[in-house]
């Protein structure tokens, strides 16, 4: 699908070039969250379109790699206050946050479909718990201060374009997986477990190395994150914002990789921009108080995620594709050809 | 795409044809994905487990000391043996409501492979509203002593709470999740979407303050045990917990519709071929499953109180519950509720005390050592 890849790339150019026409604010708070939680969707969107899991761990990794850095770099306030520069932090975030990723996976591996959301969810509230109540590490108040390297110290841009870096090099990552020998294995354990288990795979191990994988990526989101954010607490790691990122996935389009960015952009623009759409404000009585409103937010994005999963089970990716099928045929033909499941979805 | 298309349950297995189904269904009970269980492996999971045990009774019977520099909070079951038995019923009236709110997930999800993310939720609403009703029934918004309440002042607020508890996950079913019936992975979602609409909305109704139930005044008491006081109010949770399983054992084991829901869970497609209307009974698994989170909610307003959290809270208590017992197995959520109970009482009582607060770690652990030893859970079958 050369359609695709030009899309993509044209999104690229156009956010790299963003900061010259931008506001500070849009640049550097809206964009740069944009795709901080882009890039954690996009890992678990990897492992759901290319490993049939769908993991609410991701979230869970995505804090730890915080916390770590909180814990290692902070000088006072709770936790270890190690006191460590902020480079090595990372480098030691990311290995905690792969450890991390590659236990909970190995635990959760053999566990497939439904028992694997169930299981990864169960992990990622403890993961919620295990912060709150041990104060060794954190405690419910949470960290605050934790600052970033001295080059992205008060350079918003800078971290945007380090964002945008870090994006482009899981898409990267995954696409160019996608078509490697683990790739294809891996999409063989999505469709037929019990088939590529009798071909001689490891299932287990491919999903286990898969979701070590999107970890490592998930963790370099957390410690963009808490460079950005400069505070963590249990709270942004609890059960709401974990199911938060599976709903940016669902938005998205939880089958296409581009659809992780796509949802966290419609996620935060809603988020942010929901009160300025023209006309609402004349809505009034218990619609304006109860789900325009801005702290009713949540429900907004509850009926947003409803209203998909009846009409379009795909996400805006999903559409997007439709649309541009819809516009070529001809392309979407030779696709379906491809992608077409003999089995009728058995497994 | 698969993820998202009817993952076949009730239709696929006639398209996958016979041979290969029996030999698909062959390779799947023999264990997850053709790994052998061999002699070695099951002693090198269960060698470890059993050490463990082993060392952590002798902890709990003998060893622990409050004059020790370990300090834990209960002392042992030899020297305390008061403070011993206060744990253990401490656990089993929390593994009663944990059992109520579980057996409910797990009845659902058996029958019809939903796992409803709302459970918490209505849940927790169930508790709002028997909070609500009761403050009326009283005549007082705050401040009730509980010889104001009486039994029925408890009964009926929780059979209100429950039976709109019940209503709400009927309507869930019948309008988002009838006709998507066999694809789990949406109807997770789509029930996700209805926990946090209603979660959201609550917020907005009740405000973010804790508030509680009160037991009824006649079982508000305490009792001498062995020196040590313990709340009667405990044991009538219990008790509720008990009459609660009983009625669900009842109608499960010696009545027509619950004759016919067993059978669904081993079987669904048998059920829809001998002419069973399939839609009324997921209609009453749904019912009886929401009315179960309805009547815990009751019971958790009157235990701890209720406020936002509450229902992720008791979403991953299911959860930890149902996992362990093993999914879909009304007799597993009472062996995970037992255990679980048992563990959330013990672990801060015999943990030295300056590290209570590890005690979930221990719950992850006994998640984890659960999972290596039986994938399944204690008695689930393989999917």
């Amino acid at each position: 699908m050369r359609a695709r890849e030009g899309a993509v790339l044209l999104v690229g150019l156009f956010l790299v070039a963003l900061p010259l026409f931008g506001t500070d604010f849009f640049v550097g708070s809206i964009m740069t969250r944009v795709l901080m939680l882009g890039l954690v969707a996009s890992s678990l969107v990897f492992l759901s379109s290319q490993g049939g899991m769908v993991s609410l761990a991701n979230w869970l990794v995505f804090g730890v790699a915080g916390f770590a850095v909180g814990n290692m770099v902070a000088t006072s306030g709770r936790g270890l206050k190690l006191g460590w520069a902020p480079w090595p932090s990372m480098v030691v975030a990311l290995v905690i946050c792969t450890a991390l990723a590659w236990v909970i996976g190995s635990l959760s591996a053999k566990t497939t479909e439904i028992y694997f959301l169930m299981l990864t969810l169960t992990f990622a509230v403890i993961g919620f718990f295990f912060f709150g109540q041990v104060t060794t590490f954190s405690g419910f108040g949470g960290m605050t201060g934790i600052d970033p390297p001295a080059f992205f110290d008060d350079h918003p841009i800078r971290l945007y374009y380090g964002a945008l870096a870090c994006s482009a090099l899981a898409y990267l990552s995954f696409r160019a997986i996608e078509r490697s020998p683990f790739g294809l294995a891996l999409q063989g354990v999505r469709d037929e477990p019990i088939r590529m288990a009798s071909l001689g795979f490891d299932v287990p191990r491919l999903r286990t190395f898969a979701f070590t994988f999107a970890g490592f990526f998930a963790g370099l989101a957390g410690v963009l994150n808490i460079w950005w954010n400069g505070q963590i607490d249990p709270t942004s790691i609890g059960i709401g914002p974990t199911l938060d990122l599976l709903i940016i996935a669902v938005i998205g389009g939880i089958m296409h990789l581009e659809g992780a960015w796509l949802g966290a952009f419609i996620f935060v623009g809603a988020n942010v921009y929901l009160r300025e759409i023209p006309g609402l404000g004349s809505i009034g009585g218990f619609v304006q108080e109860r789900v325009l409103a801005q702290e009713r937010f949540n429900t907004v994005i509850g009926l947003l995620l409803l209203l998909i999963m009846v009409a379009s089970p795909d996400g805006a990716s999903g559409v997007l594709a439709r649309i541009h099928s819809a516009i070529r045929p001809n392309a979407s033909a030779k696709r379906r050809a491809i992608t077409i499941d003999p089995t009728g979805g058995y497994k | 795409m698969t993820l998202f298309g009817a993952t076949g349950r009730p239709y696929g297995r006639f398209q996958g044809g016979i041979t290969v189904s029996v030999v698909q269904d062959a390779q799947l009970h023999e264990g997850a994905f053709g790994e052998r269980r061999n002699l070695r492996s099951v002693v090198g999971a269960v060698g470890p487990v059993r050490l463990t045990t082993i060392a952590i009774g002798l902890w709990i019977v003998a060893l622990a000391d409050r004059s020790w520099t370990t300090e834990t909070s209960a002392g042992s079951a030899i020297a305390e043996p008061g403070e011993f038995l206060v744990t253990l019923l401490d656990g089993l009236t929390f593994a009663g409501l944990l059992f109520v709110v579980a057996s409910g997930f797990t009845l659902i999800f058996g029958l019809m492979r939903t796992v409803n993310m709302a459970h918490g939720v209505i849940f927790l609403l169930s508790g709002y509203l028997a909070i609500e009703v009761q403050q009326a029934m009283v005549g007082q918004e705050r401040n009730i002593e509980p010889e104001q309440v009486s039994l029925f002042d408890w009964i009926f607020p929780t059979l209100v709470g429950a039976a709109v508890a019940a209503a709400i996950g009927v309507v869930m079913q019948q309008l988002l999740l009838r006709w998507n019936q066999g694809e789990d992975l949406r109807q997770a979602i789509i029930t996700m979407g209805v926990a946090v609409i209603l979660a959201d909305q609550m917020l907005a109704q009740f405000g973010g303050l804790a508030t509680t139930m009160e037991w009824p005044g006649a079982t508000v008491h305490f009792f001498e045990i062995l020196g040590e006081r313990y709340a009667t109010s405990r044991l009538f949770m219990l008790a509720v917990a008990l009459g609660a399983g009983a009625l669900l054992w009842l109608w499960l084991n010696r009545t027509r519709m619950g004759i016919v829901i067993r059978a669904g869970v081993d079987d669904q497609d048998m059920v829809r071929a001998l002419g069973i209307n399939v839609n009324l009974v997921f209609a009453a698994t749904f019912f009886v499953g929401s009315f179960l989170a309805g009547v815990g909610g009751a019971m958790g307003a009157s235990f701890s109180g209720a406020a936002p959290g509450a229902d992720g809270q008791w979403l991953l208590n299911s959860l930890i519950v149902v996992i362990m017992g093993g999914l879909g197995s009304v007799k597993g959520a009472a062996a995970g509720s037992l255990l679980y109970g048992t563990v959330v009482a013990f672990a801060p009582a015999y943990l030295p005390r300056d590290y209570t607060f590890y005690s979930v770690i221990v719950t992850f652990v006994l998640l984890a050592v659960v999972l290596v030893a039986r994938p399944h859970g204690l008695f689930g079958k393989a999917s």
